[in-house]
């Protein structure tokens, strides 16, 4: 007995289809707006030099893909309690959807701190708090998607998962603050830089507001991108469904 | 047979009396009955104790010999390798308590008791927390010679003990989603160990704490860490426990 | 006439993945019944049986156990159901004393020696209480997974192919021990391969034939021969 029924298709635009499509351009708008304020507009840190100076640029990417990041999180978080509560299988999409782009956003976060931290700390990686939970994050992320991949179920899998992105999810306040209490007891001064403040950069005006530019920009990104990956994992499952029907 | 008659009258004459209803105390039985299983089923058959040991201690003299020429002072290396060792070595038995269920059949049985379910994860906790902790008891005592560290200080072993709690609330539960799926022992350690950072951080920052000869005042936030981990995981993984179980 | 049924399994559907295995099954089994559910190797009976026990939640459909709805009881129904499965629910660790008295601690029952006793007597285990799980036999185990089940003394029982790879002799007990059972007025749902055991020991026949039941009857009207032929014609055999 079929529970898909078959949507015919009338040609035309949806409502969902015109939203993804004004949150792609708006995106590509943005990221565009991202890149020009990054790389023009934000006005050289004052207080430091050459490719340091350059590399500090690379903050405004750095810190807008850790939103990313962190959306990713919260939306799954949300999506999984409300799969929970509902069982209702789009939220469990919406949740896997979340983290698969919160996992890319926090790559994106890591590479960019490690470009960023050669040139300031002469390293790539500094036990940083945010970076530290930046990785740990991503790690839990992949095992999330690990974990689901080999349930076959799609009940359980969702059920399985959205149980354990809850306590995952738990984890990552406390693992920032403990890391973030590490460092503090554990200073560790490179060069003339203390990396706890951030590289140590004078912040102006344009920068903030470049930094607003940034995470407003990869905000957008990361919705656009979750609603065309939440609608592709809604094709999957209703073809999937269709597919065991006619067997 | 008229022997053999006679008790099957007394079988179906005498009906079984069952204290019906639940309450606290009927709960926290059965939350023993399965702890106390699970460490008699031990006790017979020695699979998880004897791993569990010989993996960490294998791992500690490992660890001493990798930085035996290389590190000044072994103090310096040794809370990492302790708790290192303790979250390496814990998968071992949380891998067993639903895995030997699952591999043995008997996991319906249990689902079948009358009584929340949540009384198997207090259960299972319970017994994995005896098992991780006897374990750390020979850890801490083959570091005490191979590192020649003294790390049996009361305010570091209330940390490793509080540290080993939050690690059986998640890893239990962890175990119980895990059980049943053919990569078992690969992915309950990718499951559990980046969600444990905060008690690894905790843990190391208050046995170094200890070690460098801290007092109890720097040590209480570590602790507060450890204490608010385990409250908060073992609270959310009760809740969340028996949803584990509809279609098992 | 349903009211006063133990087992009522109404509109029963069930999906494995991309395996429809019950398509709108209806089952009553009324108080002191014997039931033998039969079917082809895959047909869906262990999962009917799960389904009824509350290991697993029907896609669609309602089982009610007296009158109850597992869908609305809480945990407190499954005092009342007895399970023998493929696998024996029995720790080999353990000897069949303890494995006993943990299901009785689990099932809340007072006195349990004596219980337990009464149990090993009527399975004939008592000699060898004490003895590991793992040294018995396969017959020997079958009728200690039987004593687990009816150590709680409950009127649903659901036996899935209890008397598989049973010698002669724990085949007798299994059947002495359906025949006092069924007697007392509970209801009994079992599976087996064996037509003439379910002739022997049930009271009535249900064939299960692409997820569905098609076929209940009383086992005075039938014959070997004959549901050998009927499980044919259905393809439920060869």
């Amino acid at each position: 007995m079929s529970t898909a029924t078959i949507k015919s298709k009338e040609a035309g635009w949806r409502g969902l289809d015109i939203l993804q499509l004004v949150l792609s351009l708006l995106a590509v708008g943005a990221m565009g707006a991202v890149m020009w304020a990054s790389l023009f507009y934000a006005r050289d840190a004052t207080n430091l030099a050459g490719d340091e100076q350059l590399a500090q640029r690379i903050f405004y990417i750095h810190m807008g893909c850790n939103i990313g990041a962190l959306a990713g999180f919260l939306v799954s978080m949300v999506g999984s309690i409300a799969y929970l509560i509902t069982r209702n299988l789009s939220w469990d999409r919406l949740s896997q959807a979340a983290i698969e782009v919160g996992v890319v956003c926090g790559l994106g976060t890591i590479i960019t701190g490690m470009f960023w931290a050669k040139p300031t700390w002469n390293t790539y990686w500094t036990w940083d708090p945010r970076l530290t939970t930046s990785t740990i994050t991503v790690l839990v992320y992949l095992a999330f998607l690990l974990f689901r991949n080999g349930i076959d179920n799609r009940q359980t899998r969702a059920r399985f998962g959205s149980i354990y992105a809850i306590l995952a999810f738990l984890s990552v306040p406390l693992t920032f603050y403990s890391a973030r209490l590490f460092r503090s007891i554990h200073p560790v001064v490179y060069g003339n830089e203390n990396p706890d403040a951030q590289g140590g950069f004078s912040v102006g005006a344009s920068m903030t507001q470049t930094l607003m530019i940034s995470i407003i920009g990869f905000c957008i990104l990361f919705s656009a991108l979750v609603i065309l990956r939440w609608r592709q994992l809604g094709t999957e499952d209703a073809l999937a469904e269709l597919r065991e029907d006619l067997e | 047979m008229i022997g053999v008659e006679r008790d099957e009258t007394k079988l179906i004459a005498r009906p079984v009396s069952m204290r019906l209803g639940g309450g606290m105390l009927a709960f926290l039985r059965k939350v023993w009955a399965v702890c106390a299983k699970d460490l008699r089923a031990e006790l017979r058959g020695r699979e998880v104790f004897s791993t569990m040991t010989s993996f960490s201690v294998l791992a500690v003299l490992t660890f001493g010999l990798a930085f035996d020429l290389r590190v000044p002072r072994s103090e310096m290396i040794a809370p990492g390798v302790l708790w290192v060792v303790i979250l390496f070595g814990g998968v071992l038995g949380l891998n067993r308590s639903f895995g030997a269920e699952v591999d043995r059949g008997t996991l319906p049985a249990l689902l079948l008791a009358p009584v929340d379910r949540s009384a198997i994860y207090f259960g299972k906790l319970l017994a994995n927390l005896a098992f991780t902790l006897a374990t750390t008891l020979v850890i801490l005592g083959v570091m005490f010679f191979i590192f020649d560290v003294n790390m049996f200080h009361p305010v570091n072993v209330l940390g490793v003990a509080l540290g080993i709690l939050g690690y059986v609330g998640v890893g239990t539960i962890f175990a119980a989603l895990t059980a049943s799926s053919r990569a078992r022992e690969t992915m309950l350690p990718i499951l559990l160990l980046p969600v444990m950072v905060p008690v690894f951080v905790a843990g190391v920052g208050l046995t170094a704490g200890v070690v460098d000869g801290k007092t109890f005042d720097d040590l209480r936030q570590w602790l507060g860490i450890l204490a608010a981990f385990d409250l908060i995981f073992v609270i959310v993984a009760y809740l969340l426990f028996d949803l584990i179980w509809e279609d098992a | 006439m349903a009211d006063d049924a133990l087992i009522v399994a109404t509109g029963i559907h069930k999906r494995y993945g991309r395996k429809r295995v019950l398509t709108g099954v209806d089952l009553v089994v009324p108080q002191g019944e014997v039931m033998a559910l039969l079917g082809a190797n895959g047909a869906g009976k262990s999962t009917l049986m799960r389904l009824i026990c509350g290991l697993a939640k029907p896609d669609r459909g309602e089982v009610r156990l007296g009158g109850v709805s597992t869908r609305k009881a809480g945990h407190e129904m499954r005092r009342y159901i007895g399970l023998v499965a493929h696998s024996p629910l029995l720790y080999d660790n353990l000897s069949a004393w303890e494995n006993l008295m943990f299901f009785a601690s689990l099932y809340d029952i007072q006195q349990p020696e004596p219980r337990v006793e009464a149990v090993l007597h009527a399975v004939d285990l008592w000699p060898r209480r004490h003895d590991a799980v793992r040294t018995y036999s396969r017959g020997m185990t079958q009728r200690l997974a039987i004593g687990r089940a009816i150590l709680h003394d409950p009127p649903v029982l659901l036996l899935d192919e209890p008397d598989t790879g049973l010698d002669p002799a724990s085949a007798e007990t299994l059947a002495r021990l359906i025949r006092s059972l069924g007697a007392s007025n509970r209801a009994i749902l079992l599976t087996t391969h064996n037509l003439e055991r379910a002739l022997a020991w049930a009271d009535s026949v249900s064939l299960l034939v692409d997820g569905k039941i098609v076929e209940r009857a009383p086992t005075s009207t039938l014959t070997t021969d004959g549901l050998r032929r009927w499980l044919v014609e259905t393809g439920s055999v060869g």
